[in-house]
């Protein structure tokens, strides 16, 4: 029998596959459907507290806008009871994800200001989330703040959630520090239960024809993949924190390299909106597929087992692999 | 500023609320059914009573009432009918020509003997206009009805009496209408004692109740109600009702005495208060009543015998009652009735009372005299005026106090001087824009004093006509003492004005009382602020020893996150200043208050309010005012000196706020106004102007074509035309071939008329290559280029207009050269309606008569003081006239039916006279071609001709020619009005109108919802947006006119979408007029009640066009003649999900935060409702057709 569990962020969970945040999680069908296709856990899509702020200042507007102006509409809406504004939307579908799925679930937070991470990730521990995911999207396009400056407010908000909450707590990270190891035990001595590697910042492209700067989401590749493999090689067994691969996963080999390389578990999100949450089946019987043939009994027996320090060669994952690349390189014949 | 105690704890049931939520209040609790129709200034009360029910507040039965909103006030009577018949208990409410339709079933419910109340906001009646405000004109129409009328005077009263009429009608069985003061008391923001559930189950004879459920139809016990009786019995069963009527004044009486053992508050049939020996007597019934006792009491206190009668219950009229409360000393008795019946004895209250004191025996004389009509302030003066008359030997009879009567000289003098305040209390007026919260604020600061403190508080705001840019003034009063000023404040202890610009359009410090505090919003350093006042403003300061202080609230409000609304700091300010509450209490007050408003709208807004109510004190500073005026500052003229006579005379004072002081003489008889004085009226409301690059412009028009204001222009001229241009005159070689190859474009902006929306920038097609933020035209603070584009504006207009022959019609590039006869409209910024208008204009405005239904287009295109509709270089433009909302179709069709009668008798007189026209000249008449301009032209060639030929023929039939000789010029009707016109109230007779296969244009401006009264539910609204009465989202889908009205077959049809597709909608317009038939065109018009910035308008009909909810299509009957089709798709198959068009609006994107599941429920719907309509709308255009036996047309 073939022993798919792993364990993250405390929760033993019978699968390494996650789903990680994005918008399948907004349906709780889907979740449903995410659990019997054998998910280990879930993360649910992002709390944005920046949203939040949007939300209220556009209501605002809406329901000022040209009001107290002209005598014969001194305003233009109803007077609604309530709008769930502010976090109870998503608070109420943590609590009806957690009562429709047995499997644990990781509430995410995006937030902007101190105050609002640790407010907000009270809340989300208090709806019943099983641990918390700090999804951590921030480009410093300030010129006067400097690096240390930045790694200095991401340990500040660790440390502040952390002390705030029981629950585990995972970080989100994307991948553009100069000291990558550095900051990754930084926040884990911060408090941080898990590092996510890595965020994938949606960057805008530019539409020559019409010159507009396009916004789309561009789902995933495997080729993304490698960046994270390397770094939870590096990283596995050398920070005291579990480690997730999201970026990249869309088949069984992925989810293998992920693990070798030391990773607790494998998230997926575009995979699954290309293929459906039925693709997490897929996976799952393909790993078993192949661990059988590989005569591997466990996942746990593979995590790590091509981490940095259990290659034969660990200068693969660092300078020295450069100049292999590079000397392994032939233009293609034509 | 006096100071006043505020040491009290807050007066135990108090509420501060107006006249409308009071009298609402009631009537909610007193209700089972309630049926309603929007009408100013009664909506709010409907929409209170829908909010209540949504939130499921119960009644005082612990049952949530019906509401619903019908399609007319008709509508709703006739449901109240029917309600009341089934047993319900009942109630609704109105105004004006809303209580005229409701008329016909108020004489049925009262002749039925059926319990109910209609609560009514008295308002003026259409006559030579229409006013929103407030008078007895619609009630006294309805006084013949039956119905029982109780007058309220204040807000107090509004719901007291609205509790004594729905108890008494209960025992009485006679229905009663309970009616106040259209915006004096209905707007007015009072603290009052409070009634709620329990006072109704008191008051609410439970018996009385089931009694009424006993009397209604049931299967059970079956009856019939509603026969047709004959001349042997009709008479005697109207007489048969008679004892309801006698003993309903002692049940009203014994219900008002019950009222006073409940709460103190004792009100009588005819209350009244003055001297016990008065020689004079006024007596009145409504708000002016308040004014009057002040009066009273002064003039009594002084040693004066005078009195007042304040009616209550004016229908059944109780003479008993009456003589019982007048004191048998009166010698002269003045009734003043705030109505006019033209050609009658006198106005009906005078009448009444002149009866009941001579039919009395009372030897007193009896004078009437009219006031306060359309909210015509009624003043202590005006009273006094009235006692003073009454003094003479022979007081003057049927006057009028209030106005200036030059023409028959029935006025009365009056002293504006004099008054009556209480010293002890403190009042306050405050100069804002709508936009940045002047009024909002206020509302909570009287809120805060009324419930904080035991101070009595008063509000009430005036608003300006204009829906962009509009002023408010907010009069506040409060003091120890209840209130019961029921006019402006006349002396202000403190003025503020929350604009600077202001300060140079409005005589800000006119009511500054001396000693007052004055509080100006200025972006200038505490000691700059002095020299850029206004010279007159300062010498007034200097006069009345003004204290003065200064805040930029804008740059607070800014830094505090708030953007342009200074409300909050404003606020602040004025706590701050008027010392009411102690410093901390009232900040502390205000944060509470900002939580309770704005709590609903997420923490976000509550934390940016307090940070500006933080921010402010430090930068609150008070200005040393040095010893004499020392600015150079003086107000611009209100018109410029060139404008016509009546302008300057008339059009300008009521501009600069002066139009009280005009005389009867000086207005038209007969409500006729000339057109294009809009221009005359330089607003200048943008701080933003877009500004034309002239280099990377392709000329295309699409700026020209959507500017709602026609504030920007194009021309093509010769190059040596701009010979003398001004410096900074921008053009280019025109990008035109033909005619116009050689010549210049120039593109222009009117930089005092522009409203900054910025949609010109938003549909340029054009990006600038180095920086693509930029556009062809662009937004620019107007400031520094003002002056000079002043003077660009002006040559601009000299150049002479494009030869429209040399034009083409069909293109949008050409159609910007054609000059609108619709400018500088008073529409909101960025408004999705008038860009049809002014492209109907520019296409046909010479040859149009307009009949405009009531509502935003029949206010932005007519209400005083200037008219946008104007003509072009040869005297032609759009003739407009609005009679009813619910009769325009019908309207527009009688002036079709009257041209085509004039020139058909025109025809006839040309056959009898050809002898004298010449046969050729005849022939050519009665044959002209005129189906394009050229035709049109040479027709009214021809009819000068004509004219010419007549001229000296003594002859009647040649001298009716003559008079009829016009009709035989080609003319247009174009029916204009918004969907509440089209879907609902006039629905039926446009349907008759289109189906009478007359050749008239209809125009629908579907912004959907009733945009002009704020924004209720019509049928046009879609499926799930929110509304008012679709609170939880319109739970059903919108109705399809376009395909409606297309199963004629014989009506030409299109739905168009500007900002989607300009020429698709240009074509559309074309085809309508050129039709010889009905036409009807639904054009989209983005709204500010939908939700959102304006700006984003056309992205947001783009998106709305590509989601499939507004498929654009042309049905023309032509077609079908000639065996194609007559549909035609314009637009593309969806390609957009409805949802990511439609929570781009808050409409939508509400219902979402507001019930997120119902929201998910109707955006299933809602798109299934798209995709069944174009499914539809495709199998339709795809029917093979084969030509009819005749054709359609």
């Amino acid at each position: 029998m073939i022993d798919l569990s792993t364990t993250y962020l405390g929760h033993a969970l019978r699968s390494p596959l996650v789903m990680s945040a994005g918008p399948l999680g907004e349906d709780v069908d889907a979740i449903r459907a995410a659990e019997d296709a054998g998910v280990g856990a879930v993360v649910l899509p992002s709390l944005f507290e920046e949203q939040l702020d949007i939300e209220s200042r556009d209501l605002d507007r809406h329901l000022t806008r040209g009001t107290e102006s002209y005598a014969e509409a001194l305003s233009y809406f109803p007077a609604v009871g309530a709008y769930r504004l502010g976090p109870d939307a998503y608070l109420d579908h943590i609590a009806r994800v957690k009562a429709a799925v047995d499997v644990p679930v990781i509430g995410s937070l995006n937030g902007v200001s101190s105050g609002g991470w640790v407010q907000y990730a009270r809340l989300i521990e208090e709806a019943g989330a099983d641990a918390l995911e700090l999804n951590v999207y921030f480009i410093p396009t300030d010129l006067d703040v400097d690096g240390r400056a930045v790694e200095r407010m991401y340990e500040d908000l660790v440390r502040d959630v952390c002390a705030a909450v029981g629950i585990p707590v995972a970080v989100k990270l994307a991948p553009f520090f100069s000291a990558m190891a550095h900051v990754a035990a930084r926040l884990v001595a911060a408090g941080a239960k898990g590092l996510v590697l890595f965020n994938r910042f949606y960057q805008p492209d530019l539409d020559v024809e019409r010159l507009e700067v396009v916004q789309d989401l561009r789902l995933s590749t495997a080729d993304e993949l490698r960046l994270r493999l390397r770094w939870v090689a590096i990283l596995y067994r050398r920070i005291a924190a579990d480690l997730a691969v999201t970026g990249g996963i869309h088949d069984a080999v992925d989810v293998l390299k992920a693990m070798m390389a030391g990773a607790a578990v494998a998230m997926m999100t575009s995979a699954l909106l290309i293929h459906g949450v039925g693709h997490l089946a897929v996976v799952r019987d393909a790993l078993r597929r192949w661990m059988e043939e590989h005569e591997y009994t466990s996942i746990r027996q593979m995590q790590g087992s091509m981490s940095q320090r259990a290659v034969a060669e660990p200068a693969a994952f660092e300078r020295a692999n450069y100049l292999h690349v590079l000397r392994s390189y032939r233009q293609p014949s034509r | 500023m006096p100071t006043v105690d505020s040491a009290e704890a807050r007066l135990p049931g108090t509420v501060t609320i107006d006249g409308n939520e009071a009298a609402a209040s009631i009537a909610y609790l007193a209700s089972e059914v309630i049926a309603i129709y929007p009408i100013t200034p009664s909506s709010a009360m409907g929409e209170s009573a829908d909010e209540w029910a949504a939130a499921r507040r119960p009644n005082a039965w612990g049952t949530v009432p019906h509401v619903i909103e019908m399609q007319s006030e008709g509508g709703a009577a006739g449901a109240v009918h029917g309600a009341l018949q089934a047993g319900a208990l009942c109630t609704t409410f109105t105004a004006s020509q809303g209580l005229l339709l409701m008329v016909p079933n108020m004489f049925k419910i009262a002749g039925e003997l059926t319990p109910t109340v209609f609560h009514v906001a008295a308002r003026a009646v259409a006559a030579q206009a229409l006013s929103i405000f407030g008078d007895h004109s619609d009630v006294m129409a309805a006084r013949q009805t039956g119905f029982a009328m109780l007058a309220s005077g204040s807000v107090q009263e509004a719901m007291d009496l609205a509790l004594v009429a729905h108890a008494a009608t209960l025992e009485a069985r006679i229905p009663f209408l309970h009616f106040f003061d259209g915006f004096r008391t209905s707007h007015e923001v009072a603290k009052i004692g409070a009634l709620g559930a329990a006072e109704v189950r008191a008051m609410l004879d439970d018996a009385r109740v089931r009694e009424h459920r006993r009397r209604a139809l049931s299967p059970e016990h079956p009856v019939v109600r509603g026969t047709a009786q004959n001349p042997d019995v009709f008479f005697q069963s109207r007489e048969a009702a008679n004892p309801y009527y006698l003993a309903c004044p002692t049940i009203v009486e014994q219900t008002m005495e019950r009222l006073a053992g409940l709460t103190g508050r004792r009100y009588r049939l005819f209350d009244y208060v003055g001297a016990p020996d008065a020689e004079r007597v006024v007596v009145l019934m409504g708000s002016g009543a308040g004014a009057a006792e002040e009066v009273v009491e002064r003039l009594t206190r002084e040693g004066e015998k005078v009195g007042l009668v304040k009616v209550r219950l004016y229908r059944p009229f109780s003479s008993e009652h009456l003589l019982a409360a007048l004191p048998s000393s009166a010698q002269a008795i003045a009734v003043l009735d705030r109505t006019k019946e033209p050609g009658s004895q006198g106005e009906p209250l005078y009448l009444d009372v002149a009866v009941a004191v001579a039919e009395g025996g009372r030897r007193a004389r009896v004078v009437g005299g009219r006031y306060g009509l359309s909210s015509k302030e009624f003043t202590p003066g005006m009273v006094k005026a009235v006692f003073d008359e009454l003094r003479r030997d022979r007081p003057r009879n049927h006057f009028v106090v209030g106005i200036h009567d030059d023409v028959t000289h029935a006025s009365l003098a009056w002293d504006p001087g004099y008054t009556t305040e209480d010293s002890g209390t403190v009042s306050a007026v405050f100069y804002g824009l709508g936009s940045d919260g002047t009024v909002g604020a206020n509302k909570n600061a009287i809120k805060i004093i009324g419930d904080e403190t035991a101070l009595y508080a008063q509000g009430y705001f005036v608003y300006d006509s204009k829906k962009s840019g509009s002023t408010t003034v907010s009069h506040l009063r409060f003091g120890p003492r209840p209130i019961r000023s029921s006019y402006l404040v006349q002396r202000a202890n403190f003025v503020a004005c929350h604009q600077f610009s202001l300060l140079e359009r409005l005589p800000v410090l006119e009511l500054a009382d001396t000693g007052a505090t004055f509080l100006v919003n200025a972006p200038f350093a505490p000691d700059r602020v002095w020299d850029r006042l206004p010279r007159d403003l300062q010498e007034t300061v200097l006069a009345r020893r003004l204290r003065v202080f200064v805040i930029d609230g804008y740059r607070v409000a800014r830094e505090a996150g708030m953007g342009g609304r200074v409300n909050t700091v404003m606020q602040t300010c004025f706590f701050a200043l008027a010392g009411i509450l102690p410093r901390d209490e009232a900040i502390a007050a205000i944060k509470r208050s900002i939580a309770k408003a704005y709590g609903r709208r997420g923490a976000a807004i509550v934390q940016k309010n307090c940070a500006a109510v933080d921010m402010t004190l430090a930068e609150l500073h008070e200005v040393a005012i040095p010893q004499a005026a020392t600015s150079t500052v003086v107000r611009p003229p209100v018109v410029p000196a060139d404008a016509p006579t009546f302008v300057r005379e008339v059009t300008a004072r009521i501009i600069a706020g002066k139009g009280d002081e005009l005389p009867v003489s000086a207005l038209p008889a007969d409500g006729t106004f000339p057109t294009g004085t809009a221009r005359f009226e330089k607003r200048a409301l943008a701080s933003e102007i877009p500004v034309w690059d002239e280099d990377i412009c392709i000329q295309c028009g699409k700026c020209v074509l959507i500017c709602p204001h026609a504030a920007i222009r194009a021309k093509v001229c010769a190059p040596d035309a701009l010979a003398d241009a001004p410096a900074t005159f921008k053009s280019r070689p025109a990008r035109w071939k033909g005619a116009f190859a050689n010549d210049r474009y120039v593109l222009q902006v009117a930089p005092d008329d522009c409203t900054g929306c910025a949609l010109c920038v938003e549909i340029c097609p054009v990006k600038n290559k180095s920086e693509t933020r930029l556009r062809a035209i662009n937004m620019q603070p107007v400031a520094p280029i003002r002056e000079a584009e002043r003077e660009n504006w002006q040559f601009f207009l000299d150049l002479d207009d494009p030869a429209r022959d040399a034009l083409h019609p069909s293109q949008v590039k050409d159609v910007q050269l054609m000059t609108p006869l619709i400018e500088f409209s008073g529409a909101c910024s960025g408004c999705g309606e008038t860009p049809y208008l002014k492209l109907m204009s520019q296409l046909f405005g010479d040859r149009t008569l307009i009949a405009n239904a009531t509502g935003c287009s029949s206010i932005y295109g007519a209400n005083l003081p200037t008219t946008p509709w104007t003509t072009n270089r040869d005297g032609r433009g759009p003739a407009w006239a609005n009679s009813l909302f619910e009769d325009n179709a019908e309207f527009g069709l009688g002036m079709r039916l009257a041209l085509d009668k004039q020139a058909e008798y025109a025809c006839e007189l040309l056959a009898r006279l050809a002898p004298v026209v010449g046969a050729e000249l005849v022939t050519a008449l009665t044959t002209a071609d005129q189906s394009d301009e050229s035709g049109i032209s040479a027709q009214r060639a021809r009819v000068a001709m004509l004219r010419e030929r007549l001229r000296d023929v003594d002859d009647n039939a040649a001298r009716d020619l003559a008079s009829v000789a016009a009709s035989l010029v080609r003319a247009d009707v174009w029916i204009v009005g918004g969907d509440g016109w089209a879907y609902d109230i006039g629905y039926g007779g446009l349907d008759h109108v289109l189906a009478s296969g007359r050749n008239v244009n209809v125009l629908v401006l579907d912004t959907e919802v009733y945009s002009n009264t704020g924004g209720q539910m019509s049928k046009a609204t879609p499926r799930g947006a929110v509304a008012k009465f679709a609170a939880g989202g319109k739970p059903l889908p919108k109705k399809d006119l376009g395909l409606l009205m297309m199963t004629y077959g014989h009506v030409y049809v299109a739905s168009v979408a500007m900002g989607a597709d300009d020429s698709q909608c240009l074509k559309a317009f074309r085809e309508a007029e050129s039709y010889d038939g009905p036409s009807l065109v639904i054009a989209y018009s983005h709204c500010i009640a939908h939700g959102y910035d304006m700006v984003h308008a056309l992205d947001q009909q783009k998106a709305l066009v590509a989601s499939g909810a507004w498929p654009l299509y042309r049905y023309d009957p032509r077609l079908a003649a000639a065996g194609k089709n007559p549909l035609q798709l314009d637009a593309k198959p969806p390609s957009l999900a409805f949802k990511d068009y439609a929570y781009n609006e808050g409409r939508y994107s509400m219902l979402a935060q507001a019930d997120p599941e119902a929201a998910r429920r109707a955006l299933v719907l809602a798109d299934a409702d798209v995709r069944r309509r174009w499914s539809l709308y495709q199998q339709l255009a795809a029917v093979a057709c084969s030509a009819g036996p005749e054709g359609a047309a």
